[in-house]
């Protein structure tokens, strides 16, 4: 079993990315980008839409290979950095088939061999849907199906979590069973890099503000500080609600 | 490989596949050293002749029969790529060739039957009812009448050019006009002249089990020229070591024998004889 | 309009008397199809999964021939596989010309590149969808292929059922290949042609409702298996 705080394992955090850039033809989507994520921390990515927070996301998580910049995870093993992390999509993809049946698909493809029921099981209970663990995923309202792929990238025991959006589509109760859940995660020792438009809730998960604008990091502060007194007059404008772009 | 549910579904696949091919080859490879194919045309198997003689063989010897039904051009040709163990068709000239060119061994002929011309009731050539062909023919075509032909290389086909040269005619010059090649067996030609009213020429067991007849009627028939001789013979073993020698062997010898010529003289349509024995063991 | 009635009438008699030649016939279209379909979809659903996923130079090339060779013409690919299977050809030795195993393979090259390219269509749009997902998850291409081919199985049965429909209704290729030897490889489409050209046509339509009627039975079947499956699994 995978186990990010196992002992010998290298870890893969902190990760450094430095001047990282991201181009679609002429557009520069990310420009210079340099940032560090150390283990532990709750990063939340605000900005306006169009910023490049997804970009920057997938960049990150190795969806996306920057156009410029460099990358770098504490240890060179790709294998590890792969399998150190996973992410949650604003909607929530799952295959046919049911809910635990989706997660034994994530675990197997991560490599268990040995007690992938149970695990999947496990994972199930907690975030709470257990009881769904025979039904079909894409027949789980969007809050569920969302849950399934927390509890899909839980199981996975990722040292690092990336959540794009994981909210954006969801009522406010499902809301806040997914933030609970996150921060379980955190609790458990996960770390977590989530991109969000709600300020309420960068309030309520960050520790750190990464504030993009326009393809640029803005500001990279603890979250008490930026809430409170943020440095660049666009995040200023930005918590005031007025900066729309 | 990864074991989920889809591992499952190819594997069922896999056996299904297996399954399936199981059921669907013994059948042929058991029969293997049991059945011939002969190539024959469609005069033969759709006047229903074989139908009515291959029981009586398989009772007797217990080999199956395939008949391949094509015209009698392609029939020797599938039987010179050694598709066939006998040929079975009527076209003398084009047999003899298969023989000389060492395809064919122990040609003999088994029987004929008769062509007909078969007009619309109408006649707008004024044969109906005539006993010579060739002036049939020369009236069709100072007429313009419409008149079908096979233009498929079968035996009927290289009999009604042959009788069109004896006429002096190239019926090639009515090509677009009156004179229309449908490139196809005797059934669809007469479909064909049904449907348009055309003259046809015909061998007289294809027309009398032919249901569509419409408007047609025999026009010309009586002719002594009109004379269609079957010859049947073995695919050359030397040529083709897989043909089935002493199982075609058998076919020869049966429908030739007594017995075989008399199953041929037994069949009829509406009480009328169809195929005339005329195997003379002198000839073979 | 006098003999399509009669051929409805000589149809229901057919089927009502259970006709014995005509079962036997329909059987042989079946089991010809239906292991062709088998085959066929054994190489095309995997190849059009990969097709989709795949990203080479001439890409585009490839599937715009593929799409093409979904009209291949029966009698060319019957000519084809003739030519192959002749006792004169490369393949002689086997001896399965003018046999059921050689009317299914021609069948079979004749509906592989339709569901091949049906498949790579469907595969392809849902692929946009899961992408991101799967590579997040670390699956590898051929993980992602199993992935969407079973996801995908109520969509893709449609391309199945398309490649079965045409080979069940083709009389080009297996007229060549099979020969139609009466009781051996003669199936529903080429007794229909045999009808034709003898001339019966009410008998000949026939037995082309039958053919209809079997085919559309199957098809039903098939959209209810379907239905009720993605009902109950989304």
């Amino acid at each position: 079993m995978a186990d990010p705080a196992g002992a010998g394992a290298p870890a893969i955090l902190p990760l450094a990315g430095s001047d990282l850039s991201w181009r679609a033809g002429d557009v520069e989507i990310l420009r210079e980008v340099s940032l560090r994520i150390e283990p532990g921390t709750r990063n939340i990515v605000i900005g306006p839409n169009g910023a490049g927070k997804s970009v920057l996301l997938r960049m990150l998580h190795g969806l996306l290979a920057p156009s410029g910049g460099q990358l770098a995870w504490a240890t060179a093993d790709p294998l590890r950095i792969r399998r150190g992390q996973a992410m949650v999509f604003q909607r929530p993809v799952m295959l046919r088939r049911t809910a635990r049946e989706n997660i034994e698909f994530a675990l197997r493809v991560g490599g268990m061999r040995e007690g992938v029921r149970a695990a999947a099981r496990a994972a199930l209970a907690r975030v709470g849907l257990a009881s769904l663990e025979d039904r079909p995923a894409r027949l789980c309202s969007g809050g569920e199906q969302q849950r399934i792929a927390l509890a899909r990238a839980w199981a996975l025991r990722p040292e690092i979590l990336f959540l794009d959006e994981p909210t954006a589509s969801l009522d406010p109760a499902a809301t806040r069973a997914i933030e609970e859940i996150i921060a379980a995660m955190h609790a458990a020792g996960t770390t977590i890099v989530m991109t969000t438009h709600d300020l309420g809730q960068a309030r309520r998960i960050a520790d750190r503000v990464l504030f993009l604008h326009r393809g640029r990091l803005v500001e990279d502060t603890p979250a008490r500080e930026f809430f409170q007194q943020p440095r660049s007059p666009e995040a200023t404008a930005f918590i005031k609600g007025e900066l729309l772009w | 490989m990864v074991n989920t549910p889809r591992s499952h579904w190819l594997a069922g696949g896999a056996l299904a596949l297996t399954l399936a091919l199981g059921l669907a080859v013994p059948p042929a490879a058991l029969a293997q050293d049991k059945f011939i194919v002969v190539a024959s045309t469609t005069s033969t198997e759709q006047s229903g002749l074989f139908k009515h003689l291959l029981p009586a063989f398989k009772a007797k010897s217990g080999i199956d029969v395939r008949v391949v039904a094509q015209g009698t051009g392609q029939a020797l040709a599938t039987a010179r790529k050694g598709d066939a163990d006998v040929v079975f068709v009527h076209d003398r000239v084009a047999e003899q060739k298969f023989v000389e060119e060492g395809f064919g061994i122990d040609r003999r002929e088994v029987m004929y039957n008769d062509f007909v011309i078969v007009g619309p009731k109408a006649d707008p050539a004024k044969i109906a009812g005539s006993k010579d062909a060739i002036d049939a023919l020369k009236k069709i075509a100072a007429s313009a009448a419409p008149f079908t032909s096979r233009g498929d290389k079968s035996g009927t086909h290289a009999a009604e050019l042959r009788y069109w040269k004896q006429a002096d005619i190239d019926p090639q010059a009515g090509k677009g006009t009156w004179y229309r090649e449908t490139g196809s067996g005797m059934g669809p030609t007469l479909n064909t002249a049904s449907a348009m009213g055309a003259y046809a020429f015909t061998d007289r067991g294809t027309w009398l089990s032919f249901k569509n007849r419409g408007e047609l009627a025999i026009a010309v028939e009586g002719d002594n020229k009109l004379f269609n001789q079957y010859g049947v013979m073995l695919v050359n073993p030397a040529k083709h070591p897989h043909v089935k020698k002493e199982l075609g062997q058998a076919f020869i010898d049966w429908i030739t024998s007594p017995d075989g010529q008399a199953a041929i003289a037994g069949y009829k349509i509406e009480g009328q004889q169809l195929f005339f024995p005329n195997y003379q063991p002198v000839r073979g | 309009m006098e003999e399509i009635s009669q051929s409805m009438g000589l149809a229901m008699g057919l089927v009502r008397q259970l006709d014995q030649t005509l079962l036997a016939i329909a059987g042989l279209s079946l089991k010809v199809s239906g292991v062709a379909v088998l085959a066929a979809s054994l190489l095309a659903l995997p190849l059009g999964a990969w097709l989709a996923l795949a990203r080479f130079p001439g890409r585009q090339v490839v599937i715009a021939v593929l799409n093409g060779m979904m009209g291949l013409p029966p009698v060319v690919v019957g000519l084809l596989i003739y030519l192959l299977l002749s006792r004169a050809g490369p393949l002689g030795s086997l001896g399965i010309l003018f046999t059921p195993a050689a009317m299914m393979i021609a069948q079979a090259v004749l509906i592989l590149p339709i569901i091949a390219a049906l498949s790579r269509q469907v595969i392809d749009d849902a692929w946009s969808e899961y992408r991101e997902q799967l590579l997040s998850l670390n699956a590898t291409r051929w993980q992602c292929m199993r992935a969407l081919l079973w996801d995908l199985r109520f969509t893709l049965l449609t391309a199945v059922l398309a490649g079965f429909g045409r080979a069940i209704a083709e009389v080009g290729a297996v007229m060549i290949v099979g020969g139609n030897i009466d009781g051996v490889t003669r199936v529903m489409t080429t007794a229909i042609a045999l009808e034709t050209s003898k001339g019966d046509l009410p008998l000949a339509l026939a037995l082309g409702v039958v053919l209809i009627a079997l085919v559309i039975a199957i098809n039903t079947a098939a959209q209810l298996m379907k239905s009720y499956s993605m009902r109950r699994h989304g």
